[in-house]
């Protein structure tokens, strides 16, 4: 009786692997929290809530890449983010009125990148990896050659939205959920995301049962890069202003919290509530090692660690069914 | 007819000699004074250190997966030679032992838990950064004499950057292109499972070339310390790049084992040019990373169209 129910439990929760980035995130929280006696939950939480987000925008794009099978990954995410962010604040100027105008220039620069990237893999049958890689060389000199000495502040509604509150939660993160509800319902019920999870599987079968593999993949990298650019245009507003190193961090964290949320490296199995909490868990994770009182190097080895850990204990038990 | 038109398997085996040529050819029309001795003494300077990071790199594609880690590797060594290295050259020796270990360790916990290198490698990229910034927080350090000594040796008529990076391609060409062990060691990369049959141990090939990447790694962070005499954190970080670029540049596939070592060596050393090429025709630095990927998408797409070529056939 004990072990059917425990075999239910491990049934349940092995159908759902989003499950344990949320644990480990709560297990990190309480860990946070325990250490200051209480004090400043609610503003770690708040704070947890927005940087989440950006890591949510992002990697909800790369998860739909690396969901089109092995191989498939954006990694000219941190320079799309540079360019767009330098983009934003120079097309916005510091107006509420150009706010639009500024958001349609960020899009063209994620539907242009997109457009490249794939076109590279596309006619010059280039690897996604090198393709991507060797496009955001591009796309960061112009990003360099574009944004040097820019110091445009964002528009004061821009910058309202990027750090503002609602009831005491955070615009952005109001945001990020509805993206990722809409994604979820997006990945889940239209013909484009179930089409995205067959390629994954077997691109051959999808394409014998009708499927347009290569428009698909063509509509995926696309999504991918304006998702990032608008990720790039929220982070500039949100931190003042432009810089071209702020996309950096998002080449780890946008592969890194796809694979901690649970989806499959070898494509074809994803989950968008995953990207969630693992956004939520790499964000705590370095609040608990700051709070703890680490120095800057240690909380390097230990990220790095961590993420490795994460993907050992992980990654093996869904090897079998990739 | 084939005396006429060469066959599009040696073109693509000429493809990284022949962009170097092109590459040279402008050079010597920008700036004729640059194809000297002393020229390339200056123009090849680094060439050594990304070099040995791009075999490093080489190593570990061969077996199909990809170190996103090489940089932040190679700084972490530098930053041990300018610190532990000229202080205490034993516990810097043992350290730098104990790295390449690690990187052993790496190749067996990729192939025994089945996981993906590019997030293992990414992972590991922020340990060995996390190592370097607990080891010099702000730029500094000194190189051991004997290592500038040794680096910056000035051979006659040929600039010893030139004379390495020729031994490094022939040494790894006959080890792995030649070779019965390099057969194995490539045939990992190109069929693991008739491999695996034929009764060889694919994880000890697999922490074999991760091995071979951290020893090839060491020297590229040695030879750049000794170069540049002090170090920091983030001093090779860009090599994580150029070294895939190199690979690829040099005729290597991302899959199946396909690799060619001389071919990469070229790749490093054409890429550690176009930056000179850049600034004798007065482009402004911010170009440069975007001249290493127009470079990188030029012979890919030329590649592409060899092996049409070949496909028509």
């Amino acid at each position: 009786m004990q072990q059917g129910a425990f075999s239910r439990l491990a049934d349940w929760s092995s159908r759902r692997p989003w499950l344990w980035s949320f644990v480990g995130a709560g297990v990190i929280f309480l860990a946070t929290i325990a250490f200051t006696s209480g004090k400043g939950g609610a503003d770690v939480l708040a704070a947890a809530l927005t940087f989440a987000s950006f890591y949510v925008i992002v990697g909800i794009g790369q998860m739909f890449v690396i969901t089109t099978g092995p191989g498939n990954v954006d990694l000219s995410i941190p320079a799309n983010i540079a360019l767009a962010g330098a983009v934003a604040m120079k097309v916005m100027d510091g107006s509420n009125v150009m706010i639009l105008p500024g958001l349609a220039a960020v899009a063209g620069v994620g539907l242009a990148i997109g457009c490249f990237n794939f076109a590279l893999i596309r006619i010059l049958s280039i690897p996604p990896i090198i393709a991507t890689l060797s496009a955001s060389f591009l796309v960061q000199s112009t990003a360099i050659a574009y944004g040097r000495g820019l110091r445009i502040k964002p528009p004061p509604l821009f910058a309202e939205l990027a750090t503002g509150r609602l009831f005491g939660v955070p615009i952005l993160a109001i945001m990020a959920l509805v993206v990722a509800a809409v994604m979820a319902v997006v990945l889940r019920r239209t013909v484009y995301g179930r089409s995205v999870l067959a390629i994954g599987q077997n691109a051959r079968a999808a394409g014998l049962a009708g499927i347009r593999v290569e428009r698909v993949r063509f509509a995926t990298y696309v999504l991918s890069a304006v998702f990032a650019s608008l990720c790039g245009a929220l982070l500039a507003g949100f931190s003042g202003g432009a810089s071209l190193n702020m996309g950096e961090e998002f080449l780890l964290a946008s592969i890194a919290v796809v694979v901690i949320g649970g989806t499959s490296v070898a494509g074809g199995f994803s989950n968008v509530p995953g990207i969630w909490g693992a956004s939520l868990f790499l964000y705590l994770l370095v609040t608990m090692l700051n709070t703890f009182g680490v120095g800057a190097g240690v909380r390097l080895i230990l990220t790095g660690l961590i993420i490795i850990a994460v993907i050992a204990l992980s990654g093996g038990r869904r090897a079998g069914r990739g | 007819m084939s005396a006429f038109v060469p066959s599009p398997r040696l073109v693509r085996a000429a493809l990284p000699a022949l962009s170097l040529a092109a590459l040279l050819v402008a050079i010597w029309f920008v700036q004729p004074r640059a194809i000297s001795y002393f020229g390339f003494n200056l123009m090849l300077n680094l060439a050594m250190p990304i070099a040995f990071a791009t075999i490093a790199q080489l190593c570990v594609i061969t077996v199909n997966d990809l170190d996103l880690s090489i940089g932040a590797f190679v700084s972490f060594v530098a930053c041990v030679g300018a610190t532990w290295l000229n202080e205490t050259p034993l516990l810097g020796a043992v350290v730098l032992l104990g790295a390449v270990a690690v990187y052993a360790l790496i190749g067996a916990l990729i192939h025994l838990r089945n996981l993906p290198s590019i997030v293992v490698t990414l992972g590991m990229s922020f340990f060995w950064l996390g190592c370097s910034v607990l080891l010099l927080p702000s730029p500094g350090g000194s190189a051991p004499a004997w290592l500038a000594a040794l680096v910056k040796f000035r051979t006659p008529f040929v600039p010893f950057a030139i004379l390495v990076s020729a031994a490094l391609a022939l040494i790894v060409h006959v080890g792995l292109m030649r070779s019965a062990w390099g057969a194995i060691l490539r045939g990992a990369g190109g069929n693991p499972a008739a491999v695996a049959r034929a009764g060889w141990s694919l994880l000890r090939t697999k922490v074999t070339m991760f091995a071979l990447a951290g020893v090839f790694g060491v020297l590229s962070g040695l030879s750049l310390v000794g170069l540049t005499t002090s170090a920091d954190a983030n001093i090779a970080i860009r090599y994580t790049l150029l070294s895939i670029a190199g690979v690829i540049l040099g005729g290597g596939e991302f899959v199946g084992g396909r690799v060619s070592p001389v071919g990469a060596v070229l790749g490093a050393m054409t890429l550690t040019l176009a930056g000179s090429l850049l600034s004798f025709l007065r482009i402004s630095p911010d170009w440069q990373i975007g001249a290493q990927g127009a470079i990188l998408i030029v012979v890919l797409a030329l590649r592409a169209l060899v092996n049409r070529l070949e496909r028509r056939r």
